[in-house]
């Protein structure tokens, strides 16, 4: 069964790189610009992996990740934190919220690519 | 129930048996150091100020004065809130071991016998009548009680206010002399004296209650009747008329509460802790309201029950729950009564004894040879006789004024006479705290001045209209002379005699000590007393105590002199408490120094006056004099002491400060390395996200040679963009660092503002047609100039108008450009219909990285440093840029360069 992504950046051109990056690995890939449609996008869409922005309008990704921790039914849901931001104390928060994994802007796409895979177990 | 005179006499007995089982309780509490008087008992003690006269008296003076009897309370009230004033008495006294009034005058003018027993001969004749009045209103209530039962008040062929004076006097010896105390304090007679309080206030009160509510329909009821009847309604008037007599009224009760003899005794000599002062100031006042409550309906209920039946108002108190059939209750009164007069009796017999023991008869005792030949022997036990026939002497004093004036005066009257013969000591004492120059000399010629004056205007006139003296002097004036009447001196009529004699007595007291003050010259003892007293808070007494006294002593003498006057137990007590202070276990072994000596002679000055304490040590040392130059000198080096120390505080503080503004420098510093921290963050998070598309796409690219055209192209102009994008940032960065640092290149020329506006519409024109937005301006076809840096302010518009066409909506948006004067600038105004920002974005948008237009909504497209940038270069032109805007009502964004001088 082909495992399901959703990509959450406020950068169109991040979500547009994204979105092929993920398609091109045969995902079924969906989109949110902003926090509050990245929570939206998770009820209907219901991804086995989120690549979650941290600095977004309406809600940081920390934020949505621990709404995203918060709901048991959501607990296999995988969640990779993108920064800019690399320093140390954000990958700690990230991780402490409940991240699988973070990621520091520019990523190798190769990379990015192995990882999410690996996770997924595909 | 029968009112007999041994129901009367038995009840009296068993209550002065249980204020003695308080005095004795708080004695035995403080021999065993744990004192009872806490602020509370202390501010009830004061209330020894509610005599009989505030118990019987107010309601009689109420009758006749109306709100008048209340000036009496109004003055002790004001007089409490110069804290700072009653403090620094107490401070003073307790550093020279002050016993009474009497000794705190003399003291501080050089110890001198001569002030002390003025002083004393002044509170005695000048507190006679008030004891006396004490007499009267006990005889009176108890004839009051008598009558009413039919008996008779004698026994044994002795009229009832003789007993009375007697069982007082005694009551009294028994109370204050059972032993020589090193400060004479008292702490049993304190808390008696705040018991007796109590018991008045609940008697007065219960009594008010019964009357207004009992007899009458509540105080509403009360005042009502009152004011129907003509005679009574003018009660409840304050009459304008009598303002002197009040203002003069609140003075001297003001003074009283301090200079009576017995005040003086419980607010200063008794005060054992400082603070106590404080609760004072609010809890009297309290009390003296409370106790005052029903004065006024007691006289109304009074006069509107009895209505001329010739009833004594002064006995009302008694009379009306008499003629109501309450006798408890008007024995209650009596108790209470009984009570308030016990209690003024004790204290001011006791505060007088002392200084009749001290400033009047030790001094002959010293001189006289019969003392000498008893050498050696321990003089307490007789210190203590003396007290005991003083305190008999005084109040049989009080008696036989009782029997010679006591008829002609109503209550009230007699004690204001106390009270203006107490406010002379005013002018000494207060000028003796604040005033260094005061001199003895002047304090003696005041008191005598105010005294004679109070004598010829008050106490002889009350004497005459008694009919024991002549009353001539009064109604034709002295040898017939009539600017010498006693109540209008110099033809000064129309004030009544209390403020008569206040205004003369005052005159003349304070003029002659003023005067006389000034040109006399005080001794050596005199001026460092002076200064004891006045910088009491201040002088550094170790240290200028040992170098005011040279001479030599012997400790065996010293030794034998307090042993003799504190008796042998209290002296050896004193001296080994001493010598363990200095870190000694035997007081054998103390050096008799300065230091000693001075210790020796304050102990001295607790049991029998500084003056007498000083002429003993004085007869025991060979002291050599120091000469008044010597003594300043040595003040003054005191005061140079002060002087440096005070400079070395003022260095401390400096450091202080110092060291304060370092830590704010470093704290500032570390503020600015935390937001250097951000910034840096933030650069960083600016330029990696550009770089994460542009990684991204490449990478794709590059590794994937198969994507189709279109993507291709798409990801290549991403790419491009992205790039562009960065180099911007970078730019604008630069651009930052540059004007922060200073370093940004300027050049500098007329610029035509208008024209500038103008080029920077046409170059983005193109901008705002493609998104649809109307851009229109009014500019002025030429001008106006500034001198600044065209391209530089190309920059700041080019900033604001392409600000302005991102925010507003695609189609409907529109922007206006205007171009004026205003006042000695160019004002440049960029508005637009977007959406507008909240009072705090219009701040925060100035700021780096703090991009504007809801960012919560939409990312806008910006590095967030174009408008920081703006402002700097506007700011460098010396103008400002500032936004004004509201959500929903579009922004204007307006900047303003100065013209040149020339052209303003």
């Amino acid at each position: 069964m082909t495992k399901k992504i959703l990509i959450v950046d406020d950068e169109p051109n991040i979500v547009i790189s994204l979105e092929f990056l993920m398609k091109k690995e045969g995902f079924d890939v969906a989109v949110a610009s902003d926090g509050e449609e990245a929570l939206a996008k998770v009820a209907s869409f219901e991804p086995d992996l989120v690549l979650l922005d941290v600095m977004m309008p309406k809600k940081s990704g920390f934020e949505v990740c621990e709404a995203l921790r918060a709901d048991p039914a959501r607990a296999g849901l995988l969640v990779v934190m993108l920064t800019a931001k690399g320093r140390e104390t954000e990958v700690a928060k990230g991780l402490a919220i409940g991240a699988d994994a973070y990621v520091t802007k520019p990523f190798s796409t190769k990379d990015l690519v192995t990882r999410v895979k690996g996770m997924l177990g595909v | 129930m029968v009112l007999s005179g041994w129901l009367i006499a038995l009840l009296s007995a068993a209550y002065l048996a249980v204020l003695f089982a308080v005095a004795r309780f708080g004695d035995a509490r403080a021999d065993a150091g744990k004192s009872i008087i806490s602020a509370n008992v202390y501010a009830l003690s004061l209330a020894v100020y509610c005599t009989s006269w505030t118990f019987y008296g107010s309601v009689g003076r109420a009758t006749s004065g109306g709100l008048s009897f209340l000036t009496i309370y109004l003055g002790p009230t004001l007089m409490l809130l110069f804290v700072g004033v009653i403090v620094k008495m107490i401070r003073i006294s307790k550093a020279q071991r002050i016993t009474s009034i009497a000794d705190f005058i003399a003291s501080r003018y050089g110890k001198s016998q001569l002030l002390a027993g003025m002083v004393t001969v002044i509170a005695v004749i000048g507190v006679v009548p008030y004891i006396a009045l004490q007499l009267k209103a006990m005889a009176a209530s108890v004839d009051v009680l008598l009558n009413h039962s039919g008996s008779k008040g004698e026994w044994l062929g002795l009229d009832s206010t003789f007993l009375i004076a007697v069982i007082l006097a005694l009551f009294s010896i028994l109370f204050g002399t059972r032993h020589l105390d090193a400060t004479e304090r008292h702490e049993g007679m304190v808390a008696a004296v705040a018991f007796e309080s109590v018991v008045k206030l609940i008697a007065f009160m219960a009594v008010g209650i019964f009357v207004t509510y009992g007899l009458f329909g509540g105080l509403g009821d009360l005042f009502q009747r009152a004011v129907t009847e003509a005679d009574l309604g003018r009660l409840l008037e304050l009459e304008s008329g009598r303002a002197g007599t009040w203002t003069s009224l609140i003075l001297l009760s003001g003074l009283a509460i301090v200079f009576l003899p017995r005040q003086f005794q419980i607010i200063v000599v008794e005060n054992v802790d400082e603070s106590h002062v404080k609760r004072a100031v609010w809890l009297f006042p309290l009390y003296l309201l409370l106790i005052n409550i029903f004065v006024l309906p007691l006289a109304l209920g009074g006069l509107l029950h009895f209505g001329g039946e010739g009833v004594n108002p002064d006995t009302f108190v008694l009379t009306l729950p008499l003629a109501h059939g309450a006798e408890a209750l008007a024995l209650l009164a009596f108790i209470g009564g009984l009570s308030a007069a016990t209690g003024m009796v004790i204290v001011e017999t006791i505060a007088l004894s002392t200084m009749v023991c001290n400033d009047l008869v030790m001094p002959l005792l010293l001189r006289s040879a019969w003392l000498r030949a008893q050498h050696r022997q321990d003089l307490s036990g007789l210190l203590i006789g003396i007290r005991r026939v003083a305190i008999a002497m005084i109040v049989l004093l009080g008696y036989v004024y009782f029997r010679a004036a006591g008829e002609a005066y109503a209550l009230v009257g007699i004690g204001l006479i106390s009270f203006a013969a107490v406010a002379q000591f005013a002018p000494a004492m207060f000028g003796g705290m604040y005033w260094k120059q005061a001199t003895r000399a002047g304090a003696v010629a005041g008191l005598s001045a105010g005294f004679l004056v109070w004598l010829y205007t008050l106490l002889l006139p009350s004497f005459a209209k008694s009919g024991w003296i002549s009353s001539g002097f009064v109604e034709q004036g002295l040898f017939g002379l009539p600017w010498l009447k006693a109540q209008a001196l110099f033809g000064l009529s129309g004030l009544d005699e209390i403020s008569h004699c206040l205004w003369w007595s005052m005159l003349a007291n304070l003029g002659a000590y003023i005067a006389v003050s000034l040109n006399s010259r005080p001794d050596a003892v005199e001026a460092s007393q002076a200064e004891r007293f006045v910088d009491v808070f201040r002088f550094d007494r170790h240290k200028a105590e040992t170098r005011l006294w040279r001479g030599k002593a012997s400790l065996d003498a010293l030794v034998s002199l307090l042993e003799r006057f504190l008796g042998t137990a209290r002296a050896r007590q004193q001296l080994a408490a001493y010598a363990q202070g200095k870190g000694l276990a035997d007081w054998r072994k103390l050096p008799a120094d300065a230091e000693f000596v001075h210790f020796a002679e304050a102990e001295l000055a607790g049991a029998i006056g500084s003056a007498s304490a000083r002429v003993m040590v004085a007869s025991v040392a060979q002291e050599e004099d120091l000469g008044l130059e010597e003594v300043l000198d040595i003040l003054d080096e005191a005061t140079q002491i002060r002087a440096y120390s005070r400079e070395l505080e003022a260095k401390r503080q400096e450091l202080e400060a110092a060291t304060s503004e370092l830590r704010e420098a470093n704290e500032r510093l570390r503020e600015v390395d935390r937001m250097k921290d951000d910034f840096i963050s933030t650069v960083t998070h600016e330029l990696r996200t550009p770089l994460t598309s542009i990684r991204a796409l490449s990478e794709m690219l590059h590794e994937d040679p198969r994507i189709e055209l279109a993507s291709r192209t798409r990801f290549l102009g991403i790419i491009v963009s992205e790039a562009e994008r960065l180099t911007r940032l970078i730019n604008q960065i630069l651009d930052m660092a540059k004007l922060e640092s200073g370093r940004a290149e300027w050049t500098s020329g007329a610029v035509d503002l208008g024209e500038v506006a103008r080029e920077t519409m046409d170059s983005l024109g193109q901008l705002f047609r493609d998104k649809g937005v109307a851009l229109s301006s009014d500019i002025p076809a030429r001008g106006p100039v500034v001198q600044a840096d065209h391209d530089r302010l190309t920059q700041v518009l080019i900033n604001l108008l392409s600000n302005a066409v991102k925010f507003v909506p695609g189609g409907s948006g529109k922007v206006h450009v205007r171009v004026g004067i205003d006042g000695g600038s160019v004002r440049v105004e960029v508005a637009d219909n977007g959406p507008g920002l909240t009072a705090e974005e219009c701040g925060v948008i100035f700021e780096k990285f703090r991009q504007g237009g809801n960012t919560l909504t939409d990312k806008p497209k910006g590095t967030g440093l174009g408008l920081p940038i703006s402002r700097q270069i506007i700011e460098y032109f010396g103008g400002k840029l500032w936004v004004e805007s509201r959500p929903g009502e579009g922004a204007n964004f307006i900047f303003t360069v100065p013209l040149p001088a020339s052209e303003e």
